[in-house]
C-alpha cells in the first residue's frame, strides 16, 4: 500500500526563528538576520566576526539538520514519538512500575474488571493474575521482537538491495529472483511453518543464551528483509547513474567504498521510513503469531499470546482481550504516525524550513 | 498480448519448480507426521515403519521430491500420511469456503474504499479527508485477529442481553441450515463478521492509495483542459479523472487477490470457518507434509497467476502500455 505523503506544514506566522535543535541564529538578541546578511555594521567586520560580535553563530547545516528540524516541526509525529517511548519506557521498567509479576496470582481478586483496587487497572483472569502487569511484560517482549526484526532486516535487506542495484547483471538477476520467490509465497504461512518446527527453545550461542523471542525475530526478519531490499535496489540503480559516483569512481575509490561511503548515505531516508514500516509490520506479524499459538508461548508474555490467553473468558471477562489489543494498537499507530513524518522529513526535495 | 500470456506462463514453471524444490526442503526436514506416534509407547514400531515406507518418509530428500512431483501432476497431490485421505477433493471443498468470503471481502473493499478514496482526493483537507486519514490510520493498526475478537464480543454480548440474533460470530452454517431463502440468510449471518474483519485493513490501504491516485490525475493537464472547455465539475471528475485514477487501484486488487487465498489463515481460524485456512492450521499441527506442500503450492500458483492477471489487465486498461 502506498500511503500518500503528507503536504508540507504551512508554517505557523508565529513560528521562531531558531531550529529547535537548538542552533540559536540570534541567540540573546532580538536580531533576526540572516547570518552573511548586509547589515548596517561596520562594514570591515569579516562574516565571522560580524556573527562573533552581534552573538550571531555561523553554522553549516547539513541534510540530517534539516531532516530534525522539519520532524520536529510534524506535530503529529513528534506527538507519536513520546507516546511511543513511554510506552516502551513502561514496558522496559516493567520490573518496577508493575505491581505485581506477569504470573502473581491473587486469589483474592480473581476475574476483577478493570479497577484501582489492589492496583488491576487493567482487570484480572480467573487465576487473579494482574493484566495491567502482564501487559507491561507483553510490551517489553513484543518491543525485544520487533526492535531485532527492524534491524536484521534492514541490515539484510540494504545488503542484498544495494549489491543487486549496484553491480547489475546476473548477481542482480539471481538476488532478484530470489526475492521475488520469497514474495511469492504466503507470508504468514511460511512464518508458521517456521515457527512450529524451527525448534521452540531458545537460541544458544555459547555466550549469550537468548530467549525465545529472538527465536521468533529471527523467523519474521527472514522474511521480512524483502520489501528493503527492492527499495534499496530500486535506489541504487538510479543513484549508480549520478555524477557523483561517476567522480568517485574516477578517482579511483573501490565498490565497496563507493556503495557504503556514498550511496548508501544517500539512500537513508527512504531505508529509514521502511524500517518504521517493518517496525510495525513485525509487531503485528509477531502478535498474530502468538496468538495462534506457534509465537511466543506463554508463560513469557508477549501481547499476542495474552489476547489468546483471554480468549476462552472474553464474553464476560472483556478487559482480558480488549487492553492487550488497545496497547497493540497505540503502538502500531505511533510507528506509522512516526514514519508518515519522517518520510515528510527525510524528503530533500522539500525545503521548506525557515531561518 | 498471446505470445506474451504464453512467455509469462512458460516463465513461471521453472520459477515455480524452483520454489517447490526449495520449499519441499524446508517442510520435508521440518515436519514429522509421525511425531506423536512414535512417542506412543504402544504404537508398534514395524507399524510404523510401513507407514514411513508407504509414504517415502525413509527416503533421501531428492527422491521423496520426485515422488511428490509425480504424486501431484498424476494423483491430485496424494493423500494424506495419516487417514490416507485425497487432498486435492479435501483443498477444493475448503476452497469453495474461502472463495465466498474473498470475492464479498473484495467487492466490499473496492467499493467503500473507491468511495471514500474519491471523495476525499475531491474535497482535499476537508473534514471528511482528515477524518478518513485518520480512521484509515487506525485500521492499519489494528491485528485482525483482534477486530475479530472484538466484534464477537459485541455481538455474543447483544444476543445474550437483549436476545437478539444480528450476525453469528463462528461457523459458516446452523445447525440445520434450512433451505432456499432461509439457507441464503443463515449463510450471510455467518459470513457478514468475518467479511468485515477481512474488508477493514484493506479499506483503509486501498481508499489511501485510491485518494493519492486521484489526487495524481485531478491535477494533471487534461483535466485542466477539461474545465476550461467548461465541463461541469461532475462530468469532469466521474468521466475525466476517475476513470483514469481507478486503474492502479485494479492492479493492485487483482494482485491482492491473489494473496487472499492464503492470506485467510487468521479470519478463519478466529471464526472458526472450514475453509483454505483452518486446512492449513490442521496440516500444520497434525505434521501433514504433503498438505501442506500442496496448500503453499495452490497458494503460491494463485499469486503467480493473478499477478499476470493484474498485468494483462493493466495492458487493456492503459493504452500506453503495451505487453510484447
Amino acid at each position: 500500500m502506498t500511503e500518500v505523503s503528507r503536504p508540507p506544514e504551512p508554517g505557523s506566522p508565529d513560528a521562531p526563528l531558531v531550529d529547535l535543535d537548538g542552533t540559536l541564529y540570534a541567540s540573546g538578541s532580538q536580531v533576526r538576520t540572516m547570518p552573511g546578511a548586509p547589515t548596517d555594521l561596520a562594514p570591515e567586520l569579516t562574516d565571522s566576526a560580524l556573527a562573533h560580535e552581534s552573538g550571531l553563530e555561523l553554522k553549516a547545516r547539513s541534510q540530517w539538520a534539516y531532516a530534525r528540524s522539519r520532524f520536529f516541526r510534524h506535530r503529529l509525529a513528534m506527538g507519536s514519538l513520546v507516546v511511543l517511548i513511554a510506552v516502551l519506557l513502561c514496558g522496559a521498567f516493567a520490573g518496577h512500575i508493575a505491581s505485581y509479576s506477569y504470573d502473581a496470582i491473587d486469589l483474592n481478586n480473581i476475574n476483577a474488571g478493570p479497577t484501582t483496587t489492589a492496583h488491576h487497572y487493567f482487570g484480572t483472569d480467573q487465576l487473579g493474575r494482574d493484566y495491567f502487569s502482564r501487559v507491561l511484560y507483553g510490551i517489553r517482549t513484543s518491543a525485544r521482537v520487533a526492535f531485532f526484526v527492524s534491524i536484521l532486516s534492514t541490515i539484510l535487506g540494504t545488503l542484498v538491495g544495494s549489491f543487486a542495484g549496484y553491480f547489475g547483471g546476473w548477481l542482480d538477476n539471481l538476488l532478484m529472483r530470489f526475492t521475488d520467490l520469497i514474495l511469492t509465497l504466503p507470508p504468514l504461512a511460511v512464518l508458521l511453518v517456521a515457527a512450529a518446527r524451527l525448534g521452540n527453545g531458545t537460541i544458544n550461542l555459547g555466550l549469550f543464551h537468548l530467549g525465545q523471542e529472538y527465536r521468533v525475530a529471527l523467523i519474521l526478519a527472514l522474511l521480512f528483509w524483502t520489501g528493503i531490499a527492492r527499495v534499496v535496489r530500486g535506489l541504487f540503480l538510479s543513484l549508480r547513474e549520478k555524477e557523483y559516483v561517476e567522480a568517485a569512481k574516477a578517482s579511483g575509490s573501490g565498490d565497496v567504498r563507493i556503495i557504503f561511503r556514498h550511496m548508501l548515505p544517500n539512500s537513508m531516508g527512504p531505508i529509514i521510513v521502511n524500517m518504521t514500516l517493518v517496525t510495525a509490520g513485525a509487531i503485528l506479524t509477531e502478535s498474530a503469531l502468538s496468538f495462534l499459538g506457534f509465537g511466543i508461548k506463554p508463560p513469557t508474555a508477549a501481547l499476542g499470546n495474552l489476547i489468546a490467553q483471554g480468549e476462552t473468558q472474553m464474553q464476560t471477562q472483556w478487559w482480558l482481550v480488549v487492553f492487550p489489543g488497545l496497547t497493540i494498537v497505540i503502538i502500531v499507530m505511533c510507528i506509522n504516525f512516526i514514519g508518515d513524518g519522517l518520510r515528510d522529513a527525510l524528503d530533500p526535495t522539500q525545503r521548506r524550513i525557515r531561518a | 498480448m498471446v505470445t506474451y500470456i504464453i512467455r509469462r506462463l512458460l516463465y513461471s514453471i521453472p520459477v515455480l519448480f524452483v520454489s517447490s524444490f526449495l520449499i519441499f526442503t524446508f517442510v520435508a526436514t521440518t515436519t514429522d507426521p509421525l511425531e506423536a506416534a512414535k512417542m506412543q509407547p504402544n504404537v508398534n514400531k514395524a507399524a510404523i515403519a510401513l507407514v514411513q515406507k508407504e509414504n517415502h518418509l525413509d527416503k533421501p530428500i531428492i527422491e521423496r521430491y520426485g515422488y511428490w512431483v509425480q504424486d501431484a501432476f498424476t494423483h491430485d497431490f496424494g493423500k494424506t500420511i495419516l487417514g490416507s485421505r485425497p487432498i486435492l477433493p479435501d483443498m477444493l471443498n475448503r476452497l469453495k469456503v474461502t472463495l465466498q468470503l474473498i470475492i464479498a471481502a473484495e467487492v466490499l473493499t473496492l467499493l467503500l474504499a473507491i468511495a471514500v478514496g474519491v471523495y476525499s482526493a475531491v474535497r482535499q483537507y476537508s473534514i471528511f479527508d482528515y477524518s478518513m486519514t485518520t480512521l484509515s490510520f487506525l485500521g492499519l493498526a489494528i491485528p485482525v485477529f483482534w477486530l475479530g475478537l472484538i466484534l464477537q464480543i459485541i455481538f455474543v454480548n447483544i444476543f445474550n442481553k437483549w436476545g437478539v440474533r444480528i450476525f453469528y460470530t463462528s461457523g459458516l452454517d446452523n445447525v440445520d441450515p434450512g433451505t432456499g431463502l432461509h439457507f441464503l440468510i443463515q449463510r450471510i449471518q455467518h459470513l457478514v463478521l468475518p467479511v468485515f474483519t477481512l474488508a477493514t485493513i484493506s479499506i483503509a490501504g486501498y481508499s489511501r492509495f485510491m485518494r493519492a491516485s486521484m489526487l495524481e490525475v485531478i491535477n494533471a493537464d487534461y483535466i485542466r483542459t477539461a474545465r476550461a472547455k467548461g465541463l461541469i465539475e461532475r462530468r469532469v471528475v466521474l468521466k475525466h479523472a476517475f476513470r483514469n485514477a481507478l486503474i492502479p487501484l485494479m492492479t493492485l486488487a487483482a494482485i491482492d487477490f491473489g494473496t487472499l487465498f492464503g492470506g485467510t489463515v487468521i479470519t478463519e481460524t478466529v471464526y472458526g470457518l472450514p475453509g483454505m485456512g483452518r486446512y492449513f492450521i490442521d496440516a500444520l499441527s497434525g505434521g501433514e507434509t504433503y498438505v501442506i506442500m500442496a496448500w503453499l503450492m495452490v497458494t503460491s500458483v494463485m499469486v503467480v497467476f493473478f499477478n499476470l492477471v493484474a498485468d494483462v489487465v493493466l495492458g487493456f486498461l492503459d493504452p500506453r502500455i503495451r505487453l510484447d
